[in-house]
């Protein structure tokens, strides 16, 4: 799809629109604690809208619907995990730790055991976090922009990072409350829009059989380019013709071959003749039948444990996300931090409805796209081919706009977050420096994003960042705010420890995973889902080596545990601001 | 030589001002009996928490669960949607609203009673 100048307009505009919303904010921002923490003044209701719009990423709008269209109902779990980790924040983390009074992660590890040098751990663990979440983004950007306008990969990166710069340096976290919070309006309304409208063109003529026991079937011609090396499972060769590298050897509009896997190599168009079965990637489920089940799993063996896993690693692993946490700090008092977590569910249930349904339509409006695996532009481009005219291009334009709203929003966040632990805990903490800070942490993701193999879908890769932060993070707060007998050297032991073990499946797995059949297909699939494992052994080695240095308990860890736990009105509250 | 003021018995009621701040100090000082009162109030606040995760956890665990143990449940519809995708996009969403709404509701009356206590006549 080549770009149409309303995309075009309408990708600006959201753009424009984040700056300006930005600008006006900036207006208000004068002092660090402006910066890092909009001087703890926004009310439950606002931070709740900029908390989901932050918190709506590349994953959750594009990635999600990718996911569902490709494998089903197992990917129902991803949604489910994201709203359901609010709920984990919500029980154990949102109301003591903002009455903490700490600004940062690092703040947090230092208010509650004292040490200066777990309070550097925690700040690179930080620091790595954001990097992991940042590169989908980046990657999502350059996606976007490819399949919309047909711009080089590289453009999408460095155009977000550019605006999403701007904005941070300009205003910090006073401007980009205002900035998300309009930003969760957006992308609400930019999928909520094409998919009642895919919704009512379904029930309007009843297109398709999802449940059955067919591939999805195209509706008109369609050539295909193949943009990486893909092996496709063909159930149904009728109407199939390839041009290109098939199997090894050159072929020139041939019929692709009896049923099974075949090998297409970059730079072969398949051409599918209107009504014929669609190939899909293989190791997806390809029948209707096995794609509404559920148990299926994403691809690859035990899907009972990817499911587990992925629980897991999301359910604890948003009350590990520094963007996340940064917002929370921002509430009036610890009430107010519990009722922004509670409206924070609302929100995302409310959203997620769209994509789930945006998914299933595209798996029937755009099955082609099940071929190269680049289902996560299923969003972008379903409105467009189901509802054709004046209708689909506008509709096309809404989710362009929407997407470029996610990738800024999150990216916002996770660099307010970056900067905010690098400036004060490496820098001096002056404004200057969390400026200096902030182009760093844009920067450094660029080169990252267009190296990193692309493999792996949005929603897969944001994931992994999700087993990260519940691997680090989540244990030192969860362990820090109701366990006595927490130690700095605990602590620190189960930050290395789940930090390496997490920090190197993501490695290993962005790099291009591990053969899918190698020993029973275990290694795959745990270190593309490490978090079951890599969560309870960070949480066994802090308490281990916390009861082994029982000695060295804080001895104000009383003092902490009633400013943590205290409601306010008792006046035990102490805010905390970095010394400069 | 004049008379002597006469002599006031001190009502009991007088003291409950004093008392307020006596408490409140305790709590905030960190005597042992205001360490006392934080456990327990850190002890029941997570309480609290862990009981409300472990329904949350039954609960969404028992969806993989049922459906490894009984195939055919998925494949059930309800007004043309099936029960699998039913559960999975939309009625767990309410579940996770409500048991958050619960724990608002219990962890801030919580604090209620604790300030309560605080705050009580002896």
């Amino acid at each position: 799809m080549t770009g149409s100048p309303l995309t075009a307009a309408a990708l600006l505009a959201a753009a424009v629109a984040t700056i300006a919303i930005g600008a006006y904010g900036v207006r208000f921002s004068r002092t660090t604690s402006d910066f890092l923490v909009a001087s703890r003044t926004v009310g439950s209701q606002w931070n709740a809208a900029a908390i989901s719009g932050e918190y709506l990423s590349a994953a959750s709008f594009l990635g999600v619907a990718g996911l569902i269209a490709k494998y089903g109902a197992d990917a129902l779990w991803y949604p489910v995990g994201f709203t359901a980790g609010y709920l984990g924040l919500l029980l154990f983390v949102a109301a003591p730790l903002r009455r903490s009074g700490a600004y940062t992660v690092p703040d947090f590890a230092e208010f509650r055991l004292g040490s200066t040098r777990l309070r550097k751990i925690a700040m690179i663990v930080v620091v790595v976090i954001c990097v992991f979440y940042l590169v989908p983004q980046y990657q999502g950007a350059g996606l976007t922009l490819k399949t919309l306008l047909g711009t080089p990969v590289w453009l999408g990166p460095v155009a977000v990072g550019a605006i999403v710069l701007t904005n941070v340096v300009a205003g910090g976290m006073r401007s980009i409350t205002f900035v998300q919070a309009f930003q969760y309006w957006l992308k609400l309304t930019a999928v909520a829009i094409p998919a009642l409208a895919l919704a009512g063109l379904f029930l309007a003529d009843r297109g398709g059989d999802l449940g059955g026991p067919l591939p999805p079937t195209v509706q008109q011609d369609t050539t295909v380019a193949i943009d990486t090396d893909v092996v496709v499972q063909v159930t149904e060769p009728a109407g199939i013709t390839v041009t290109g590298v098939l199997d090894g050897r050159r072929v020139d509009r041939a019929p692709i071959g009896a049923p099974g896997r075949h090998e297409l190599d970059a730079g072969a168009t398949l051409s599918l003749a209107a009504g014929a079965a669609t190939p899909v990637v293989a190791g997806t489920p390809s029948s209707g039948r096995e794609w509404i089940a559920s148990g299926g799993g994403l691809g690859g063996e035990h899907p009972m444990y990817q499911v587990v896993s992925i629980m897991v690693a999301t359910f604890l692993g948003t009350m590990g996300l520094p963007h996340v946490l940064v917002r929370f700090y921002t509430n009036p008092d610890g009430r107010a931090a519990r009722r922004t977590a509670l409206a924070v569910i609302a929100l995302l249930a409310l959203f997620y409805l769209f994509p789930t349904l945006l998914g299933v339509f595209a798996r029937l409006y755009v099955p082609q796209l099940l071929i190269t695996g680049t289902a996560d532009a299923a969003v972008l481009l379903a409105p467009g081919s189901a509802i054709g005219g004046a209708a689909g291009q506008l509709l096309a334009a809404l989710v362009a706009a929407g997407a470029i709203a996610a990738f800024l929003a999150t990216s916002s966040g996770l660099l307010v977050s970056f900067a905010g632990a690098l400036a004060t805990d490496v820098l001096g903490g002056r404004v200057r420096d969390f400026r200096i800070a902030a182009v760093l942490g844009g920067v450094i993701p660029i080169p990252l994003a267009l190296a990193a193999s692309g493999g792996l879908e949005l929603s897969r890769s944001v994931g992994l960042a999700f087993a990260v932060a519940a691997s680090t993070l989540c244990p030192l707060l969860v362990l820090g705010i109701w366990w006595r007998g927490l130690t700095a050297v605990g602590a620190g032991c189960g930050l290395a420890v789940g930090g390496l073990l997490s920090g190197v499946a993501v490695t290993v797995a962005v790099a291009g995973g591990v053969d899918d059949d190698l020993a029973g297909g275990w290694p795959a699939v745990l270190i593309g889902y490490p978090a079951a494992v890599s969560v309870p052994l960070a949480f066994a080695t802090m308490i281990v080596v916390s009861r082994v240095t029982r000695s060295r308990v804080p001895a104000d860890v009383a003092q902490s545990f009633a400013r943590m736990h205290l409601p306010e009105n008792l006046g035990m509250g102490v805010e905390r601001l970095p010394r400069s | 030589m004049s008379e002597r003021p006469q002599r006031q018995r001190v009502v009991l009621a007088h003291r409950r001002g004093a008392r307020m701040v006596r408490t409140r100090v305790e709590v905030q000082e960190q005597t042992p009996v205001g360490d006392a009162l934080v456990r327990g109030l850190v002890r029941a606040q997570l309480g609290l928490a862990l009981r409300l995760g472990a329904v949350l956890v039954l609960l969404v665990g028992a969806i993989p669960l049922l459906n490894a143990l009984f195939p055919g449940l998925g494949a059930v519809t309800v007004f043309g949607v099936r029960l699998n995708w039913l559960v999975l996009a939309g009625l767990v969403y309410p579940l996770l609203y409500g048991v958050g709404w619960a724990y608002v509701h219990l962890a801030e009356q919580g604090e209620r009673d604790f300030v309560g206590v605080v705050d009580a006549e002896p």
